[in-house]
């Protein structure tokens, strides 16, 4: 008995389509959706952007947002620390539209240490020579790029890099 | 004749009196008070001792003219984040210096990155003197 070819492709894309879903996306790694809230916090904002872009709370899980906001006194390399009122505000903030797609239990600090954004800027994809430019200067500069970033928007057909 | 003099007398206690009050600041006011509880001694701020903060270097090889630049009339740039920091001197930005909490905020922060510890009450009403003393 002969099957017809259909069959054969059906299950290869039948097998190919529940490996995918088994290993989840960016090993359980993204970002959430939206990585904006509609409704923004004026402390979170201010505060933040003190010294750099407030970035969209959706880049991270809650976890992460919860230990970074425990050590503003050495975030990083720099005493960034918060009255406890502020540091309360800006953590819940932060925790309650932290991302919604993040399933695995790791809490990386650094945005540029999750897997959907090591993905997202492969070497193949971008010359690794572009983050040393003083107009970029480090992976965290987002503004560099995705001239959106303070409002949420990292459109890919947006990114411009500079020179 | 007498009211001639008067203005006279006017315009000269007015020549005097304007610098002063250019220099007025409530926060600078507030470390003088603070100054003078900590230590029964203490005279005056001094803005050439708060000038030679502003360049001074701490065990990260950093001062406040790292991101500040050499003027604090000038606009500067966060050293890591590359992010624009308006001037410090009220002279070029009168916003600075206006807010307690705000400047206490930063004292903390900057004297812990740029010193390595907490700066005096001492050593911020000296830099508080120099940066309103920039013209």
């Amino acid at each position: 008995m002969q099957r017809h070819p259909l069959w054969t492709l059906a299950a290869v894309f039948t097998l190919t389509l529940s490996s995918l879903s088994a290993q989840a996306k960016y090993n359980g790694e993204d970002r959430g959706r939206p990585v904006m809230p509609a409704q923004s916090n004026a402390k979170w904002q201010a505060e933040c952007s003190g010294c750099h872009l407030a970035f969209p709370p959706g880049l991270l899980p809650a976890p992460s947002w919860q230990k970074l906001m425990g050590g503003l006194d050495k975030h990083f390399g720099t005493d960034a620390s918060l009255s406890p009122a502020d540091t309360k505000e800006i953590t819940d903030f932060l925790v309650r539209n932290a991302s919604n797609r993040w399933t695995a239990s790791t809490a990386p600090l650094k945005i540029t240490d999750s897997e959907w954004f090591k993905t997202k800027h492969r070497a193949g994809e971008i010359n690794p020579a572009v983050w040393k430019r003083e107009s970029v200067k480090s992976q965290s500069n987002c503004m560099a790029c995705h001239r959106g970033a303070d409002k949420g928007e990292f459109d890919e057909d947006t990114v411009r890099i500079p020179k | 004749m007498k009211f001639q003099r008067h203005i006279a007398t006017l315009f000269t206690s007015l020549a005097f009196a304007l610098p002063l009050v250019a220099n007025a600041n409530a926060v600078l006011d507030d470390y003088k008070t603070q100054a003078k509880t900590e230590n029964p001694a203490f005279k005056d701020f001094s803005a050439a001792a708060g000038q030679r903060l502003y360049s001074t270097q701490g065990p990260n090889q950093l001062s406040c003219s790292s991101c500040h630049t050499d003027s604090p009339k000038n606009a500067g740039k966060h050293a890591k984040t590359n992010k624009a920091i308006d001037p410090m001197a009220p002279s070029v930005n009168p916003q600075r210096f206006t807010d307690a909490t705000k400047v206490e905020k930063w004292f903390k922060r900057n004297c812990n990155d740029a010193l390595g510890r907490a700066c005096t009450t001492q050593e911020k009403g000296d830099f508080l003197t120099y940066l309103l003393s920039v013209k």
